[in-house]
């Protein structure tokens, strides 16, 4: 390789414009090519928006927020999503205060006291695998758990299911905070003759707030788009419940069951609910990042 | 002298002030600690307590038909006199892998493309706004792709691209359209499924690439411009080299994500349980079958069948994940 380089034939002012614009052109066809991928995947998000705006603020009234869901084969823009909107506000506030609790405290161990230890090595890996284990797995474990033994679904065991599928994000988003924390901080603290646990407390949980925010809110996120632990564990409801042993209504659900009928009315329903859906998560997402990127700049 | 200190400590309180001081702060700690530390073990004994329930539930099935469990595609729930139940998992479990497959196929040079794109090229102006599209891709939730899928998708595909393969088909037997078409049934199948799910791991994959793209050190970048190095050549021959290993973690990391994704699939493969005859056959995969079934599941063995298929699903899952993750290292997400 190296002769053929230095052969005088290669050096001929030709071939080296020759080679140059070749190297050119192909660099050209590269920066179009990604440009080309980075379109497809804008494409693909205008269109996916495009339709959940267009078919979802079409069927939106008034009634969505005041009837519950109505029975098959009614006229189309009656009935609502009252129960289903209730249901889901209920589980994903009793699972946000599971995952909460459960999710910082365990982010805290892994951060503040899990430094060399074995245990926390293993307790770090398992939560990745849960963060990414497939939803659905978690509504049957929840299935065997809590629905099982109590002969039928619940608020509370679709809570549970999805204070499963949230905690891991919670534990990883709390880590990664506490650790942006600086020892200076701790070493501070704990100079004033506070104990660790209270230097945690009142200084270094104080210190991360907006990054424990963020975390809750990205918990939040994923929680409110779940629909697969709640399939098998809330048993859904065609009334109005508050009830949280009884089964209960969540926009997920609803729209897994409209979906795929053949009545428009229902179908109607499904769309608005996403829509829904849809602006709950994408705005926690997004108010979430933005107070993630705002601390990150100060 | 300082033995006469010790003993004086040891024998009686010598504290100066009243306030409840080291000790109580000692006791609170503690608890603090404690309770940190049950957070971190209920976390661990939830994933345990997963792969036991599964291990459980799913055993009366795989003790009932052992391998034929993963070899055969017969699933039929309603058993007879003469025709008893059975359960062969083949077709979902395939289902799984192929869709997978072919939607990592599609998004990871689309992945690629895009990190690339928002690493070397993308004008200051606008990257800010690409970034923020795809985290809004990533955060849809699962069943809106899939409400998108089966009202948009599916009928579009069905329209403009299986019709006219359907038609060069017939022209032509024997040729690369026919072979591709064999089993095809509707725009609601295999293929439509792995686009979807491509869409869908697709942000999650250029998140970590771009991310890995910025950790090569801009040193090496600048030596390699400086070498007189184009564009292409210092992504393709220096970047994308640097960061090989951990951008396999990030792809089996999107692998992981598609294999289980249930509800976006389930609108939009078209559920049938049979062994899949071509790529625009309808199918299923295991997230897909539980999801449809389960819930009415008839039997015990029926529902034994379905746990099984999870557990399956949660061990091709767990080990391409951990794959994943140590190949990214702890650090990244």
């Amino acid at each position: 390789m190296a002769t053929t380089e230095n052969s005088p034939a290669n050096t001929l002012p030709g071939r080296t414009v020759d080679r140059y614009a070749r190297r050119k052109v192909i660099n050209y066809i590269f920066i179009a090519l990604t440009s080309v991928a980075t379109a497809i995947a804008i494409t693909a998000l205008v269109m996916i928006l495009y339709s959940l705006v267009a078919k979802g603020f079409s069927g939106l009234n008034l009634t969505v927020f005041t009837v519950d869901t109505p029975a098959g084969g009614e006229d189309l823009g009656s009935g609502g999503l009252r129960n289903a909107i209730v249901g889901s506000l209920l589980m994903c506030a009793m699972g946000m205060v599971l995952a909460l609790a459960i999710g910082i405290m365990a982010g805290t161990w892994l951060a503040e006291y899990g430094d060399g230890n074995k245990l926390a090595t293993a307790v770090r890996f398992l939560n990745d695998v849960l963060l990414s284990a497939p939803s659905i797995l978690i509504g049957l474990f929840a299935y065997e758990l809590f629905v099982v033994p109590f002969h039928g679904g619940s608020a509370i065991a679709g809570a549970i299911a999805l204070a499963i599928v949230t905690t891991p994000v919670v534990t990883r988003t709390t880590e990664d905070i506490l650790r942006l924390q600086s020892n200076q901080l701790r070493e501070a603290g704990v100079a004033l003759g506070a104990g660790k646990g209270l230097v945690i407390r009142s200084i270094i949980w104080r210190a991360s707030r907006t990054g424990l925010v963020t975390g809750g809110l990205l918990g939040f996120a994923r929680m409110s788009g779940e629909t697969a632990p709640l399939l098998f564990t809330t048993a859904g409801n065609q009334f109005f419940s508050m009830n949280v042993t009884q089964p209960i209504a969540s926009l997920p659900y609803t729209i897994a069951n409209f979906a795929l009928s053949a009545d428009d009315n229902w179908r109607r329903l499904a769309w608005v609910a996403s829509l829904l859906i849809a602006i709950a998560v994408l705005s926690a997402n997004i108010i979430g990042r933005q107070l993630a990127r705002g601390s990150q700049h100060k | 002298m300082a033995d006469a200190a010790l003993t004086q400590a040891s024998e009686g309180p010598q504290r100066i002030d009243d306030s409840p001081g080291a000790s109580a702060t000692g006791v609170k700690d503690a608890i603090f600690h404690g309770l940190c530390f049950t957070a971190a073990m209920v976390l661990m004994a939830t994933l345990l307590g997963l792969l036991i329930s599964l291990a459980v539930g799913g055993w009366p099935a795989f003790s009932h038909f052992g391998l034929q469990f993963f070899t055969s595609s017969e699933w039929n729930p309603s058993g007879t006199e003469d025709h008893p139940e059975f359960y062969g998992a083949a077709g979902p479990i395939v289902g799984t892998l192929i869709t997978a497959l072919v939607a990592m196929v599609i998004a990871l040079p689309l992945a690629i493309g895009i990190a690339v794109f928002l690493v070397e090229f993308c004008p200051k102006s606008i990257e800010r706004w690409v970034a923020i599209a795809v985290e809004l891709l990533a955060g849809i939730p699962s069943i809106v792709y899939g409400m998108w899928g089966l009202f948009v998708l599916a009928p579009w595909f069905e329209e403009h691209v299986m019709t006219p393969l359907r038609l060069i088909a017939a022209d032509h037997p024997g040729s690369f359209a026919d072979h591709l078409m064999t089993g095809a049934s509707s725009g609601s199948n295999i293929f439509t499924a792995s686009i979807i799910l491509a869409i869908m791991v697709l942000p999650f994959i250029a998140t970590v690439f771009r991310e890995l793209l910025l950790s090569v050190p801009s040193h090496v970048r600048e030596a390699s411009y400086g070498m007189g190095c184009t564009p292409f050549e210092v992504v393709s021959s220096i970047m994308l080299p640097y960061i090989r290993k951990s951008a396999v973690g990030a792809a089996m990391l999107g692998l992981g994500r598609a294999l289980g994704e249930t509800m976006a699939v389930t609108f939009i493969i078209g559920n049938s349980h049979a062994f899949p005859k071509g790529v625009f056959d309808s199918g299923s995969t295991i997230a897909s079958t539980i999801a449809n079934e389960f819930a009415e599941a008839t039997g015990d063995l029926h529902t034994s069948a379905l746990i099984a298929l999870g557990l399956v699903l949660f061990v091709i899952t767990f080990v391409v994940l951990a794959a994943a993750r140590l190949l990214l290292g702890q650090e990244k997400h």
